[in-house]
């Protein structure tokens, strides 16, 4: 692994990263020669170092948040790549094959950038989290029939989860620039989801005429059990169902009727996103159910 | 058709471009926003227009802390409201059928994310709101859908795009200045949303380009830019004086 690419990749994403390494000259002078300077950087001690120096204060929530991100996108990359294997997939449009492809493009670079991040933090990056093939191999069309055995039924779920659940962890880096990065991955996640939901002849934003409105993605709470554990996954403990999607109340203000205007509960919904806890996303009634060997 | 658009400036260094198509995140990093294309830019917002309105002269400070943060956004969610507003009220509209039902819709989203912006910042905040905003929109051509070539002024569908864009990287470059999660939630929650829309007005000008992926982008990070960089480009749409000096401070 190239790590000086990594503080390249994380310099075009959090562009005082190189500002909190000294800069770069100073970090590159005070390694020595060349042949040095990729010794040293082969070593996870020195990256370690670095990181912990560059983002002090946030790195001990941090990698815990990175490494939860990293599993959900892990499991989003296998599921794409398993999507680009299949015959549904072979038989999609043009259109629609070259959309899958920038997705996945994403969800790899999201992999780099975090797997690299993680290992520049000390810790080792989460791996083996992958789609369960015996529940991919039931999904035998690509866009058509029923969403809940279509390819792309099932990506929407699993973007319009991964919205909610970087969400649902961002107030853990509060002030820091691991929030940054965060939130830079989230936004693009939304726009898999409005993508995905565009191709199935949905709305772009989540809302009560959604075919898919009823799934356990878009209400809340922990229904048939979760385990975080399994991934080796340090998250903070469960408390009490996040709002559900048909929200219509946000920080205490009705936002039907309580603006001096009046919205219908359809627009008061779809203009908020809500999140969800990690317990939450890996209940088996959401990602958890799919994910596995 | 409304004919009262102001002739183009022939200063304007192509003015009609998409405004973030010629800012490139690392040139702002490196010249701190004042790039040669942030300058392009704000040529391309400067406008002869006599009808400024007298009571949308004068600055306007957004003061300091999460209110300043708060207040940050609520002018964004003006502005955008204030232009779906006038896409919804055109009597023709030059976006196809299926775009106007669309567009109304994101307009009602625009409009209650400033309507919340605006009661959540007085219920919170008292005294601290920011004025209403006055809207300079004369760089957009309201009866074109896209820009041809070889057009000055944006249309409809580029300056969406425009909009939603800059407001997702507005929001992911504040939100490191919050200092309440209640308001940093609020963000995300809002920001998700400004990326659907970004999303679907961009593959409806080009398929398949529902991210940002011009030169200087990150493959598959959305941009993030700090206040001083966004309100140069606000600036441009707005008749009052932006100060976000304070910003997060």
């Amino acid at each position: 692994m190239d790590f000086f690419k990594i503080i390249d990749q994380l310099s075009e994403v959090d562009a005082d990263v190189l500002g909190r390494f000294n800069s770069r000259r100073a970090v590159f002078g005070s390694l020595g020669t060349a042949a040095k300077r990729s010794a040293l950087a082969a070593t996870p001690l020195f990256l370690g170092a670095l990181f912990q120096k560059a983002y002090a204060g946030t790195a001990a929530t941090g990698v815990e948040v990175l490494q939860y991100a990293l599993a959900l996108e892990l499991f989003e990359q296998d599921f794409y790549a398993k999507v680009k294997a299949s015959s549904p997939y072979a038989n999609a449009s043009a259109a629609d094959k070259a959309a899958i492809d920038q997705i996945k493009k994403h969800e790899d670079s999201h992999v780099t950038l975090l797997r690299g991040a993680i290992s520049g933090l000390g810790a080792t990056p989460v791996t083996g989290v992958t789609f369960k093939a015996a529940v991919f191999a039931g999904l035998t069309t690509f866009k058509t029939g029923a969403a809940a055995t279509s390819q792309l039924g099932i990506a929407q779920l699993l973007e319009d989860t991964g919205v909610r659940a970087y969400k649902g962890r961002a107030g853990e880096l509060l002030g820091t620039d691991l929030l940054t990065v965060a939130l830079q991955i989230h936004s693009v996640e939304a726009r898999h989801a409005a993508k995905i939901r565009d191709m199935r002849g949905q709305r772009a934003w989540v809302n009560p005429a959604d075919d898919l409105a009823a799934h356990p993605v878009y209400t809340s709470g922990v229904t048939t059990g979760s385990t975080p554990a399994a991934f080796g996954l340090v998250v903070p403990p469960y408390t009490a169902p996040s709002p559900v999607e048909n929200n219509t109340t946000q920080s205490n203000v009705d936002i039907k009727a309580g603006l001096g205007a009046t919205y219908t509960a359809s627009d008061a919904a779809a203009a908020f996103d809500e999140y969800l806890q990690v317990a939450e996303v890996l209940d088996n009634s959401r990602a958890g159910g799919l994910i596995g060997a | 058709m409304s004919d009262t658009l102001r002739p183009t400036d022939s200063q304007s260094p192509q003015p009609g471009q998409p405004l973030l198509a010629r800012i490139k995140r690392r040139s702002f990093f490196m010249y701190a926003g004042a790039t040669a294309g942030a300058t392009a830019l704000v040529l391309a917002g400067c406008s002869k227009d006599t009808s400024t309105p007298s009571s949308a002269t004068g600055n306007v400070s957004f003061g300091t802390g999460d209110a300043s943060v708060l207040n940050y956004a609520y002018a964004l969610e003006q502005l955008e409201a204030a232009f779906y507003a006038k896409v919804a009220a055109l009597t023709v509209s030059p976006l196809l059928a299926a775009e106007v039902p669309y567009f109304a819709k994101v307009a009602t989203h625009e409009a209650i994310h400033r309507d919340f912006l605006r009661t959540a910042i007085n219920r919170d905040f008292g005294g601290t709101i920011i004025p209403d905003l006055t809207p300079k929109f004369d760089s957009i051509d309201f009866t074109k859908r896209v820009k041809a070539p070889a057009d000055t002024k944006l249309g409809i569908l580029d300056a969406a795009k425009a909009f939603e864009d800059l407001g997702v990287a507005a929001y992911n470059g504040a939100a490191k200045l919050l200092k309440s999660p209640v308001y940093l939630g609020i963000a995300g929650q809002i920001v998700s949303v400004e990326a659907r829309h970004a999303a679907y007005v961009r593959d409806l000008i080009l398929p398949g380009s529902f991210a940002t992926n011009e030169a200087g982008d990150v493959l598959g990070f959305d941009r993030q830019l700090a206040p001083a960089a966004v309100l140069t480009i606000a600036q441009n749409y707005v008749e009052q004086t932006l100060n976000g000096s304070t910003i997060g401070q």
